[in-house]
């Protein structure tokens, strides 16, 4: 490991030495802008898709197994939240509001910048070697050791390391390989696959995954998975030290722990 | 400034130029070529025109999933019926004898049509599912002439664009491109699982389109009109959906 600490990059001959500042502008930023900007965009359409597609589910808060469901059917479980339509018996002698309108023109045009910003990082990853040099894990640190030892001190919540500011640890690596190659295609073509449109075109998105409301099931358990993922990423950023990784997520600068504590 | 951040800084200009002027490109192929949607204004009018235009380039002649029978539901659910109009309920007790669907607007020979006229066109049918936006579905068989043999018989005029088409409950009604209105499985369905189309399904004639959520198949339709501009109906955002906030194209 080369950069375990921010060391100062050798200026030029051409810039003054006694223009102390500039180290930091001109240093290599802990993630590059182009991380930074579409990290920021995903999480926008995040909240977005979160919030849009809990108001699409509240229509009808029952799922299916199979190719077709609906009230004459049994579910496969129902969640036990009141509805925003009269068509499902929820126990709860109220409605809420039907949101349905905005919330499915948000929700597609949200999943439209949130795929085109996935590719933008995608593309740029794989020709920028992000995947291999940032996220893929050492052979070394995948030994049962190696991993438990990172697991133990997760559990206690322990401070990571300086090291750490600069290189994500292995079950971080892990587990952001496993969000962008697993659950973001995942919920894509579960999404996708609900489409009557797209599916006359490309039946086995559906047929895949065992059927419509089969999508639709997994495409809420997805969805739950990412909630999942985001509320540990954000403990985690707390546990680390807020301030800085969210600089580092933001301006790209990082800053020891002596410099920000003088 | 140094040379890398004036690079940076000319390659950035030039792409954000090329970015402007691609978009003002596109934007009119769109419109030429038909992908732009009627309720493309507003907030959410980009991620419309782009799904829109991106089902039109991909699924413009593709057909719906048909069905085994056995895979039929058992009880095709008959959900939130309207309250049924004196008109309604007195057409109903004869039988839907008097029953006529009207057909105006860009046609050579405007035209009202009986249930026993369109039953005597070429009847299909097809295995199809019913999916509403709120998440539930069936799966029907659906038995009907397919629109294009009654466009077909009233002549469409060639500036069509759009065929519009009303309920007898008078808060319905939708619209459709003559891409979707010309598809085979765009039926009037006047049948069901081998029996007349009951009125909780949309009986006695509804517009079935499978490729589309439930909202655009609209039940009881009583009329239909051909037009080239859809400004003209409602609030101009092509449909009574489209002007109470959900999406005119309802394809996912």
């Amino acid at each position: 490991m080369a950069r375990l600490e921010s060391a100062p990059v050798p200026l030029p001959a051409c810039v003054p030495t006694s223009a102390s500042a500039i180290p930091a502008a001109t240093a290599t930023p802990r993630h590059s802008a182009l991380v930074r900007v579409t990290h920021w965009i995903t999480t926008l359409c995040f909240f977005a898709l979160l919030i849009s597609g809990f108001e699409i589910v509240i229509s009808h808060p029952r799922f299916y197994w199979g190719e077709t469901g609906n009230v004459l059917t049994t579910p496969l479980f129902q969640l036990p939240i009141p509805a925003s339509r009269s068509l499902v018996q929820t126990g709860y002698n109220y409605m809420l509001p039907d949101q349905n309108g905005w919330s499915r023109y948000l929700h597609f045009q949200t999943a439209w910048i949130a795929v085109l910003t996935g590719l933008l990082y995608l593309i740029s990853g794989l020709f920028t070697g992000h995947f291999r040099k940032d996220l893929l894990p050492a052979k070394a640190h995948l030994s049962w050791r190696a991993l438990s030892a990172t697991i133990a001190s997760h559990v206690r919540f322990a401070r990571p390391g300086e090291a750490e500011a600069w290189s994500y640890n292995p079950l971080q690596r892990l587990s952001y390989l496993f969000v962008i190659f697993v659950l973001f295609p995942l919920v894509i073509w579960s999404g996708l696959a609900m489409s009557l449109a797209f599916v006359s075109a490309f039946p086995a998105t559906v047929t895949l995954l065992g059927g419509e409301q089969s999508a639709r099931t997994i495409h809420f358990f997805v969805s739950l998975a990412m909630l999942l993922f985001v509320l540990v990423h954000v403990v985690m950023i707390c546990v680390a030290g807020f301030k800085r990784r969210m600089r580092a997520m933001i301006t790209g600068a990082v800053t020891t722990r002596k410099e920000e504590r003088p | 400034m140094t040379d890398l951040s004036r690079r940076k800084l000319l390659v950035t200009g030039l792409a954000a130029t090329a970015g402007v002027a691609g978009l003002g490109v596109a934007a009119r192929l769109a419109q030429k070529y038909g992908l732009v949607p009627p309720d493309h204004g507003g907030i959410y009018g980009l991620g419309e025109t782009l799904t829109y235009a991106t089902q039109r380039l991909l699924t413009k002649h593709s057909l719906a999933r048909e069905f085994r029978r056995d895979q039929i539901s058992k009880r095709p659910l008959a959900n939130e019926m309207p309250p049924l109009t004196d008109a309604f309920k007195r057409l109903q007790s004869g039988g839907f004898a008097d029953w006529r669907l009207t057909v105006t607007g860009l046609v050579d020979r405007p035209a009202s049509f009986s249930l026993d006229q369109l039953k005597s066109y070429p009847y299909r049918s097809q295995i199809t599912q019913l999916a509403c936006e709120e998440g539930w579905s069936y799966i029907a068989e659906w038995i009907g002439t397919p629109l294009l043999h009654v466009l077909d018989a009233v002549g469409v005029q060639p500036q069509a664009r759009y065929v519009v088409y009303f309920s007898m409950d008078p808060d319905w009604w939708e619209s459709i491109d003559m891409a979707d209105a010309m598809h085979p499985q765009t039926f009037l369905a006047y049948g069901m699982n081998g029996s007349d189309l009951p009125v909780g399904n949309g009986g006695p004639l509804r517009l079935r389109l499978p490729r589309q959520v439930g909202y655009k198949s609209v039940k009881f339709i009583t009329h239909l009109t051909v037009t080239d501009n859809l400004k003209k109906f409602g609030d101009g955002k092509g449909s009574a959906s489209a002007d109470g906030g959900y999406a005119w194209y309802a394809g996912i």
